[in-house]
C-alpha cells in the first residue's frame, strides 16, 4: 500500500476556549435583574405605606429578624432540618437506587416488583402522614420516613427509565465482546444510565426538602419548618419568610452541589447548552 | 486451498415468518476481502450478524477459525463517556495495552487525540477509532456492516484506503456489507451480488487487479457494469 491518510489537525485548536470572565458576570447581572429590582420596589412601597408592614415586612426588617435568628435558635434549626432531610434522603434515594437497578436490568425483577412500586407511587405520599404517625409517632422516625418516601419515587422512576434508554447499539458492542452481565453492568449499562440517574437524585433531592416542611409544619419543636409555625402562630410574617428564605437557600446550596457533582461525572455528554449571544 | 477463516452455510433464516436469507454458502479464505453487495432489506447485514454471532437463530451452521472475529458497525458506537484510547482499548476494560493502542491511535492518523472524548470528533475520526478498536484484540477476521456509509464521499475514499492498509499490515481477512458497487469493487478480491428477499447469492464477480488499484481503471468500470445488470435483473434496482 502507498497511500498514506493525512494527517488529522492538531487537537489543541479543538479543546474548549476559556470564557472571558466579563461575558460570565453579565450573565449573572441578567439572572439577579429581575430579584433585585422586586426586592428594591417591596422595600419602597413599604416604605411609603402603600402596603401594610405587619402583613408584608419590608426587606430590610427581614434580614434583621434573620440575623436575630443567627445570633439565637436558627443553627439548631436548620440543624435539625438538614439531619431530617440528609437521612431520609440517604434511605430513600439509596433504597430507590437498588431497586431501580434491579427492576432495571431484570425482565423478572420487573414483572414481580413493578406492578407493586406502580401501585405504591399511586398513593400522595402525604397521605402516609397519619398512618407513619400513628405506626411511628411524632417524634424523628415518622419524619424520616416520610422524606425517604418522598425522596424514592423520582430517584426510582428516573433509575428504571435511565436504564431502559439505553442505546441498544452500545449494548451490542458489549455482546459483540462476549461480555459477562456483570461485566456489561459495569462496563456500559451504568455509565450509559448515570445522566438518567443523576436526574432522579435531584429530583428526589428537592421532593426531600418538599415532604421535610410538611413533616415538620403537622409535629415539630424544632426545625424550619416549626419556624414557619411559630411565625404564623404569633403573627411574625418576618419570621416566615426568613425561613423560606432559609429553606430557599439551603435547597438551592444542596441542589447546587449535586449539580456540580453532575457536571464532573457528565463532562463527556454532548449536550445542547442554549443558544444566545455570550453563552 | 487452507482452510477458511469463516464457513457459514445457511439454509434458512426467517424474521416473523417471512424468509430472508435462503440457501446460502460463503468460505472467507485467509487474507481475503469479500464484499457483500445488495439493496438495502436484501438479508446482508443479518449474513454478516450471523458471521459475528450477533444472531443465532436460524437453520444452517457458521465455522470460524480460532482467533477472534471482530465487528466494525454502521455507526462508529464509541462509548461517549471514555476517551479514544479507552474506547480502543475497551476489550480489556481500565488495563489496556496503553502501547497497542498508541500504535494503533499513530496507525488510523489520530495522532494528538489519545485523550479526546467521541463528542470532539468528526463522523470520519470517530469511524477511524472504530477501526482501531476492532483492531485491538488481533482478530482474523474483521466484520464491516456498511462502514463508511455514513461519511462524505471524499472521507469515504480515505477511509477505503485506510482500511485496505490496515488489512495489509495486519494480514487479516475483511468481509464487508456495502452497497456501494464501487466501493465493493475498489476494495475487494471478491464481491457476492445478492437479490431481493429471499436471497441468497446470485453471482460472484471475481475482481482480478492487484493493488493499488486506480478507482478510473476501465477493468472496474467493466466489473460495475456487470454487478448492476445483475441487480437490475434482480429488481434491485
Amino acid at each position: 500500500m502507498t497511500t498514506k491518510s493525512k494527517p488529522l489537525p492538531a487537537f489543541a485548536g479543538l479543546t474548549w476556549k476559556t470564557r472571558p470572565d466579563a461575558a460570565l458576570w453579565r450573565r449573572r447581572a441578567k439572572g439577579l435583574a429581575i430579584p433585585l429590582s422586586l426586592i428594591v420596589l417591596l422595600e419602597i412601597l413599604v416604605g411609603i405605606g402603600w402596603v401594610p408592614a405587619y402583613q408584608m415586612p419590608a426587606p430590610s426588617e427581614i434580614l434583621l429578624t434573620l440575623r436575630e435568628l443567627a445570633e439565637g435558635p436558627l443553627w439548631t434549626h436548620i440543624g435539625a432540618s438538614l439531619a431530617r432531610v440528609l437521612g431520609g434522603f440517604a434511605i430513600g434515594a439509596g433504597l430507590a437506587l437498588l431497586v431501580a437497578l434491579w427492576v432495571g436490568l431484570s425482565r423478572e425483577a420487573e414483572a414481580y416488583l413493578e406492578p407493586t412500586f406502580a401501585g405504591l407511587r399511586a398513593i400522595p405520599s402525604l397521605a402516609w402522614v397519619p398512618l407513619l404517625l400513628l405506626w411511628l409517632g411524632i417524634d424523628e422516625t415518622s419524619k424520616v420516613v416520610l422524606i425517604a418516601i418522598g425522596a424514592f419515587f423520582p430517584v426510582y422512576l428516573n433509575g428504571v427509565a435511565a436504564i431502559r434508554n439505553i442505546d441498544r447499539k452500545l449494548v451490542e458492542v458489549g455482546q459483540m465482546y462476549g461480555f459477562t452481565p456483570r461485566r456489561l453492568a459495569r462496563r456500559i449499562l451504568l455509565p450509559a444510565a448515570l445522566p438518567g440517574l443523576l436526574t432522579g437524585l435531584r429530583g428526589g433531592l428537592s421532593l426531600a426538602w418538599m415532604f421535610l416542611v410538611a413533616a415538620e409544619l403537622i409535629a415539630a419543636t424544632k426545625g424550619l419548618g416549626y419556624l414557619l409555625t411559630d411565625g404564623r402562630e404569633t403573627s411574625r410574617p418576618d419570621v416566615v419568610l426568613a425561613a423560606i428564605i432559609v429553606l430557599a437557600l439551603l435547597g438551592k446550596l444542596s441542589d447546587g452541589l449535586l449539580a456540580r457533582l453532575e457536571r464532573q461525572l457528565l463532562s463527556w455528554r454532548d449536550a445542547f447548552a442554549g443558544q444566545g449571544g455570550e453563552g | 486451498m487452507s482452510t477458511p477463516l469463516l464457513d457459514i452455510r445457511i439454509e434458512r433464516k426467517s424474521f416473523a415468518g417471512a424468509t430472508v436469507l435462503q440457501n446460502l454458502g460463503l468460505r472467507l479464505a485467509e487474507r481475503e476481502i469479500v464484499s457483500l453487495l445488495g439493496p438495502s432489506g436484501c438479508g446482508k447485514s443479518t449474513l454478516l450478524r450471523i458471521a459475528a454471532g450477533l444472531e443465532r437463530d436460524f437453520s444452517g451452521r457458521v465455522l470460524r477459525a480460532d482467533g477472534a472475529v471482530a465487528f466494525v458497525f454502521q455507526e462508529p458506537r464509541l462509548m461517549p463517556w471514555l476517551t479514544v484510547a479507552e474506547n480502543i482499548g475497551f476489550a480489556d476494560d481500565r488495563d489496556y495495552d496503553r502501547e497497542r493502542v498508541a500504535q494503533l491511535i499513530a496507525e488510523v492518523g489520530l495522532e494528538g487525540f489519545a485523550e479526546a472524548l467521541p463528542k470532539q470528533l468528526s463522523g470520519g475520526m470517530a469511524q477511524r477509532v472504530a477501526l482501531a478498536r476492532g483492531l485491538y484484540s488481533r482478530p482474523r477476521v474483521l466484520l464491516l456492516d456498511e462502514p463508511f456509509s455514513a461519511v462524505d464521499a471524499f472521507t469515504r475514499m480515505k477511509l477505503q484506503d485506510l482500511l485496505l492498509q490496515l488489512a495489509e499490515h495486519h494480514a487479516i481477512a475483511l468481509l464487508l456489507v456495502t452497497h456501494d458497487v464501487d466501493e465493493a469493487l475498489y476494495l475487494s478480491d471478491r464481491v457476492l451480488v445478492m437479490g431481493s428477499r429471499p436471497s441468497g447469492i446470485r453471482q460472484e464477480l471475481s475482481v482480478a487487479l492487484p493493488r493499488p488499484r486506480d478507482r478510473r481503471d476501465p477493468e472496474l468500470a467493466r466489473l460495475k457494469a456487470e454487478a448492476l445488470t445483475e441487480l437490475h435483473l434482480a429488481h434491485a434496482i
